[in-house]
């Protein structure tokens, strides 16, 4: 870039596409150069990311910030210029996270699109602009209601690091990120994940991000009471990979799900332990429950009273992100009245019960405390396995969902390379720096 | 005339017999803000449910959803009547086994394991019904494909390419080929079918397709053999799979028989 005397890498990257350029490894008095060039573009990135957080701070001290449990929503229409309205309309009707879900696929491609995007399957594409076009239309919103309302995206699939970074520089607030749900559920080779899920939570926590782990995958695969306990261990998993890059504990949004069959015999008191075994472990982290999608019929009415009862076990165990569930789940992209009955069954539930769980304890040695030992001393077994055999064979023997990925499989791998004599990464470099500054 | 059903004639029930009441909820773009546009909104919604054929009909709850949208229940009388002997079904044109006689009716007519590939296509990442049919785990208390011993099972996951499936079904000698879809924006689920059996060419395995937007009659249409819909269990796609690939007709040899051409299937 500097010795072809581009301005910016777009315009290298465009050339390159068309065959102009001619890369080779520069040394010496150029390699410096290049050394110097790089660290200078990512520091002005870091910076930008800084700037963003300083100005969410800004922006919360401005309107407020909503109690918990955080209602969460999901729009997803695959247009972001139809997104934006659905977005404002949830928001006013109280939703305090918005999620947009990306195009179906998205996880496996191994670039970012770039631009506003109308066009998307079952969801809208993550870019760059369609992230600076959301924040904006919900910081509009945010003030005209007072309350910071919160925006998501997927920090997932091939592209982890690169979707982590265009978040931190367009300032949204929570991103879905998980250290092996693109091993277990994409068949991305486990390597590259373990990178990628790495550097994209440094980015993460520079940013201020909240990140969002998707254990609630693993109940919809198997049965939510039999593989309660791998919730339990993954996130574990999570929370340690999560320090490990520096996040913070506010920043684990820790995952699980509503998701057990409800002709069950005392399926909303297992439902309890689990939720509530789940505060106790990370009485600090920002949990975030899911609603039932896997026993949703088809009977409306049903699922109506379903979601009432998963909004009811989440406001009795304190859980602090509550996606709202749909009585439509499974049988269409909600309608806005879909939506609209969902919010007011959650905020029936915490206008009538948001202080039960200060009044009612379970039993100290009952059903709800014994299933809860229960689970944890299976998680503890499993993690124990888990050390024996090593993370990688564990997920080689099929350990998480009933899936094996080898260690040498998968989805990436050839992006996958053993670090070469000299190498350099300002980004690392940056991230990995004591930094003060950004601590409060 | 009786209504009662004995001439085959009936009307909804809500508590009396031929009262013809059903319920239905709905949203118009319309505000309903003060008197004079609540008044407008409920006599719009009267005006609908009267062109859809309920007479009298009782807007029993209103409410503004935001300052453009109001939402609705109506409760009303249909005059319609509905002729059971005109009412058309598809029969299921197989037994449903249990697992037991699966893997016997494979045993005896094929002498080998059954193989099946299965994987969503297309920019599909919605496994679950796949895995529910294929799993161990299987869906509805009915174990998957991978637990009958006699069916080996193959599947690929996700977003596999069309290309990709051909290739291993031919490797792995597939008698059949099972594909979930059900992701429909833009009938993706009807383009993508219709392109994997284009793939496959004459000479190919048994194609199945599920997922909940099928039409389960339009399989001759989309080039397969059978479509499942939603509430399909493992047990049917297995007795299906032994009634086209292991018929149980003694003295008939090899064992494989031509997929049927005709479509059909199970009522949704």
């Amino acid at each position: 870039m500097l010795t072809g005397g581009y301005p910016d890498l777009r315009t290298l990257a465009v050339d390159a596409a068309t065959g102009l350029v001619k890369f080779r490894l520069p040394a010496g008095h150029e390699g410096d150069g290049a050394r110097d060039a790089a660290a200078r573009s990512v520091r002005k990135g870091i910076s930008r990311i800084d700037a963003q957080r300083a100005e969410r701070d800004r922006m919360l001290a401005a309107t407020s910030n909503p109690p918990m449990p955080w209602i969460y929503l999901i729009v997803a229409t695959g247009d972001i210029y139809e997104d934006i309205p659905q977005a404002q309309a949830a928001a006013r009707e109280g939703a305090d996270v918005i999620a947009v879900i990306r195009s179906t696929g998205q996880s496996l491609l191994d670039y970012v699109p770039e631009g506003a995007t109308r066009e998307g399957y079952a969801g809208t594409y993550a870019t760059q602009e369609n992230f600076r076009l959301m924040r904006a239309a919900l910081d509009d919103v945010s003030r005209e209601l007072g309350r910071y309302v919160r925006l998501t995206n997927y920090a997932s699939g091939l592209c982890m690091p690169e979707i982590a970074s265009l978040a931190g520089l367009e300032r949204l607030d929570m991103m879905l990120n998980d250290c092996m749900y693109g091993i277990i559920f994409r068949d991305i080779n486990p390597v590259r994940t373990f990178i990628d899920q790495r550097f994209s939570r440094q980015v993460h926590a520079r940013a201020g991000i909240v990140i969002n782990t998707g254990e609630d995958n693993y109940l919809t695969t198997a049965d939510a009471v039999d593989a309660a306990h791998t919730v339990v261990v993954s996130q574990l998993l999570n929370e340690y990979f999560g320090r490990e890059a520096g996040l913070a504990d506010a920043q684990l949004g820790l995952g699980h799900a509503f998701e057990i069959n409800p002709e069950l015999p005392d399926s909303f008191l297992l439902e309890l332990a689990h939720a509530q075994l789940v505060r106790e472990l990370f009485p600090d982290a920002p949990l975030k429950y899911m609603p039932p999608t896997k026993h949703m019929t088809g009977n409306v009415f049903a699922g109506y009273l379903l979601d009432a009862f998963f909004n009811l076990c989440g406001v009795m165990t304190d859980q602090s992100i509550l996606l709202i569930g749909m009585m439509t789940e499974g049988i269409h992209t909600p309608f806005l009245s879909d939506r609209d009955l969902a919010l007011e069954n959650v905020r029936y539930v915490r206008r009538a019960a948001g202080r039960l769980g200060q009044e009612f304890r379970p039993e100290p040695d009952g059903f709800v405390a014994q299933r809860a030992r229960q689970v944890l001393g299976e998680a503890v077994d499993l993690l124990g396995t888990i050390g024996s055999q090593g993370l990688l064979n564990a997920i080689a023997e099929g350990t998480f969902g009933v899936t094996k990925r080898p260690a040498d499989g998968g989805r990436g791998l050839d992006g996958v390379v053993e670090r070469a004599e000299g190498y350099y990464n300002p980004a690392s470099d940056v991230l990995e720096a004591p930094q003060l500054e950004v601590e409060q | 005339m009786s209504l009662t059903g004995t001439m085959g004639l009936v009307r909804p029930y809500g508590d009396t017999t031929g009262d013809g009441r059903v319920q239905l909820s709905f949203t118009l773009p319309v505000p309903f803000g003060d008197e004079t546009q609540r008044a407008r909104a409920e006599g719009a919604a009267l005006q609908l449910a009267a062109k859809m054929g309920l007479d009298p009909a009782m807007v029993v709850h209103a409410k503004g959803m935001g300052p453009d949208f109001t939402f609705f229940i109506v409760y009303g009388r249909v005059s319609h009547i509905v002729d059971l002997s005109a009412v058309t079904v598809t029969e299921r044109e197989f037994p449903v086994l249990p697992a037991a006689e699966v893997n016997l009716r494979i045993r005896s007519a094929l002498g080998r394991k059954l193989v099946v590939v299965g994987a969503c296509i297309g920019t599909d990442a919605h496994t679950v019904g796949i895995d529910a049919i294929l799993n161990v785990k299987g869906h509805a208390g009915e174990k998957g494909l991978e637990y009958y011993r006699e069916i080996r099972v193959v599947n690929m996951g996700s977003q596999v390419g069309v290309a990709d499936l051909v290739a291993r079904a031919a490797a792995e000698h597939a008698d059949a080929v099972l594909v979930s879809q059900v992701v429909t924006q833009r009938d993706a689920h009807l383009s993508n079918t219709r392109e994997m059996s284009a793939a496959f060419g004459p000479r190919r395995p048994l194609l199945v397709v599920g997922g909940p937007r099928f039409d389960p009659s339009a399989a001759h249409d989309l080039g397969v053999d059978k479509i499942f819909g939603r509430g399909t269990t493992p047990g049917e796609v297995a007795s299906y799979l032994v009634h086209a690939l292991a018929p149980q007709v003694p003295g008939e040899s090899g064992g494989m028989e031509s997929p049927p051409k005709k479509g059909g299937g199970r009522t949704a």
